[in-house]
């Protein structure tokens, strides 16, 4: 296998060069299969994923010519107990204008808990035409016990959207991360 | 100091072995014992789905029966018993000593039954054994798993250690350990299978490593690689799984295709045809297994532009595989063709195996395969590929060398009662999986609607025949290797070619400690 020998022995020259082999494929799937699979997502869109970051928009011409009809749905994960819904289920919107709907929670229990709300958009093609400059998902929600809160979209639908694309839904789905956001300021 | 070492005497013969025969029969036996341990999780899982309703076992603890029945047989079955087919058979068909690294080899062995342990113990542990199915997908293994799902992470640790070991040991032996004249182009078929497998091995099995890896650091260290709450994603799981998981499939039966390209040739009394598209077809089918993970998953909702790839990628797979199936009945045309015990499993295999590739050409079709997605059709396809490919091929294996390695000839009547029980028990099983699984009856369930009912207990009924087949075969063996008839040819079958066929029967202790002479190309007569 090549000039450069590792041992003398060709056997056990063989057997170092695979165990080599055998250690980059187990780094590559951590240092390239997980970034590079995040990264194809965010970028294609793939799995509905949107950007985790308020998007800055650019002044642009609103499109009165098309109207497009977006859909919220708003479902709470396994075992969460919160009271979760978007206060409009469908709004009709031109591309280019900015658009704001608000989502209402409400933690039932007795104890402050922590929300994460995670977005999916379908179809999926529509993920990276639909830009929100503020979103509720973009961080934890902590709600106290007892308590209610509005938590606030804000969201702009490019005009480059495909034009074969009438319908766009937005699904949020909300998990319970208490345990570990507790976990993490312990350990600060 | 003794001027000769045979082996040693009692246990520790085997426990510090480094023979290359031993450690074959290690792994041949082990692999035996788990092919019975995997059976009889299939046994319970039979007997459950012999009527509709609950009769016998919990919804839980079938789950942990189908879970366990599939990793059992796919890493404590299959894949050892190549292994210690190769362990048994490279060293003499190279003209090699020994492996090339025989302390390792001992390693490689004895790792592998802790690990096996380990996965089994986990049946009495609180919460039971891993129930999430052969493929744990995520969040099934993370969130919602038992306990035991610990012990399933670190037993899948060991035994890739074990199988990266075992292969990294068998390229070192085909590239440093050959006898003078054994070019690679003259190896039999089955030294070429196995140098590509093991290449695979070692490409694929630390990606498994892996994806367990980022499991335990999901479940105990607060990481959040397949928890979408953390802004991991399930889905990821899935790709991760089955980039070792396609690969994988091939690690079971390019060694098959190896065992059949040198049995095929010896009772058809003609050379194997086409050796060389066979190496080149089995290189093609070990890359292309690299590109065409993602048609496990056309389900998860993938762009068209993959869903497209995926499906092409895959049916390209049928034109190596055809190129092998074409040249083994070119073989057998017009060869002086006689059917002992090894050459029915052998015919057995390729008219199953080639039924089942026609089905998994069925399944790739990614429109298609939308209905056919996780119900009884795809149960049917992968146990025509793993059990009448794998299975079948490992059994002619046994029966074709066993009277090399033990110099007593198997009882030719019980092998071909085993053959054609096997071969009808199969069938009955799993032809009418591929009804109620067109029908829509999903996999992995204890209990279905009532219109599957007939089918499902003709099924049943197979699965006990092909399954006390197997205790057929298990008194064969041991009768032979205890009392069979003494066999002194060297060539013990008239139409075997290769060194294996030139030391003495049964094989010595050690073999070819001087390099022979290697005498005319692989393929030639």
């Amino acid at each position: 296998m090549g000039s450069l020998r590792l041992s003398r022995v060709p056997a056990v020259d063989t057997a170092l060069k695979l165990s080599a082999v055998a250690a980059a494929m187990f780094a590559f799937v951590f240092v390239v299969m997980v970034p590079l699979y995040n990264v194809l997502c965010d970028a294609l869109g793939i799995n509905g994923k949107t950007v985790n970051q308020a998007y800055t928009s650019v002044p642009a011409l609103i499109d009165e010519s098309r109207e497009i009809t977006v859909q919220f749905v708003a479902v709470n994960n396994d075992g969460m107990p919160w009271g979760f819904a978007p206060d409009t289920r469908v709004m009709r919107v031109h591309p280019g204008a900015a658009n704001g709907v608000v989502f209402k929670a409400l933690n039932p229990t007795d104890n402050s808990m922590v929300a994460q709300a995670i977005p999916s958009v379908s179809p999926s093609r529509a993920a990276a035409y639909f830009h929100k400059t503020e979103c509720f998902c973009f961080e934890e929600q902590v709600l106290a016990g007892q308590s209610a809160a509005d938590m606030p979209l804000q969201f702009i639908v490019d005009q480059d959207l495909p034009r074969d694309i009438h319908t766009i839904t937005l699904s949020y789905t909300l998990f319970d991360v208490t345990d570990t956001a507790t976990d993490r300021l312990a350990s600060r | 100091m003794a001027d000769h070492h045979g082996p040693a005497q009692g246990i520790s013969r085997w426990l510090f072995t480094t023979n290359h025969k031993d450690i074959g029969t290690m792994y041949l036996w082990f692999s035996f014992a788990m092919f019975l341990l995997g059976g009889f999780f299939a046994m319970v899982i039979r007997a459950e789905l012999f009527q509709p309703g609950m009769q016998l076992v919990e919804p839980g603890f079938f789950n942990q029966m189908t879970t366990l029945h599939g990793l059992v047989m796919v890493f404590g079955a299959i894949m050892p018993s190549f292994v210690g087919l190769a362990n048994w058979l490279i060293p003499m068909m190279i003209g090699a000593p020994d492996m090339a690294l025989p302390r390792m080899n001992n390693w490689s062995f004895w790792i592998l039954p802790p690990a096996f342990l380990m996965l089994a113990s986990t049946l009495f542990m609180e919460g039971g054994a891993p129930a999430f199915g052969w493929t744990f997908y995520a969040p099934l293994s993370t969130t919602y798993a038992a306990p035991s799902v610990t012990f399933f992470i670190f037993a899948i640790h060991i035994l890739g250690v074990s199988s990266i070991m075992g292969s990294i040991n068998i390229i070192a032996t085909v590239m440093n350990m050959r006898a003078p004249g054994m070019t690679y182009m003259k190896m039999p078929m089955f030294v070429w299978t196995w140098l590509i497998t093991a290449f695979l091995l070692v490409a694929v099995m630390p990606v498994l490593a892996g994806a367990v890896t980022m499991m335990l650091m999901d479940i105990h260290f607060g990481t959040s690689f397949f928890s979408a709450a953390g802004g991991g994603d399930p889905v990821l799981f899935q790709h991760i799984f089955w980039f070792f998981g396609h690969p994988e499939v091939y690690i079971i039966i390019l060694p098959a295709f190896g065992v059949v390209s040198q049995i095929i040739p010896a009772f058809s009394r003609k050379p194997l045809f086409g050796y060389a598209s066979m190496v080149y077809a089995t290189a093609s089918i070990a890359f292309l297994s690299f590109i065409v993970w993602a048609h496990h998953m056309y389900t998860v909702g993938m762009p068209i532009a993959g869903e497209l790839f995926f499906m092409y990628a895959t049916m390209l797979i049928a034109v190596p595989t055809g190129v092998k199936v074409f040249n083994w009945i070119s073989t057998m045309w017009r060869g002086a063709l006689s059917f002992e015990t090894p050459m029915l499993f052998c015919i057995g295999f390729l008219i199953l195996f080639t039924l089942g590739g026609f089905t998994g050409l069925m399944l790739s079709i990614a429109p298609a395969d939308f209905q056919y997605h996780d119900t009884y059709f795809v149960v049917a396809h992968f146990h025509y590929v793993m059990v009448a490919g794998a299975v079948f091929s490992m059994t002619a294996a046994v029966y074709y060398w066993l009277p090399k390695w033990c110099g007593r000839m198997y009882n030719e009547a019980m092998g071909k009662t085993h053959f054609w029980v096997s071969f009808i028990g199969f069938n009955i099983t799993f032809f009418p999986q591929h009804f109620v699984g067109l029908a829509g009856m999903p996999r992995r369930i204890p209990d279905y609607a009532l219109q599957f009912a007939d089918f499902n207990m003709m099924s049943s009924i197979g699965a006990f025949i092909y399954g006390a087949s197997q205790l057929l075969f298990l008194y064969n063996v041991v009768a032979t290797i205890v009392a069979g008839k003494p066999v002194s040819e060297e060539k013990v079958w008239d139409g075997a070619e290769g060194l294996e066929w030139t030391v003495a029967t049964p094989a010595p202790y050690h073999t070819f400690e001087e390099p022979p002479l290697v005498p005319k190309p692989a393929g030639t007569i």
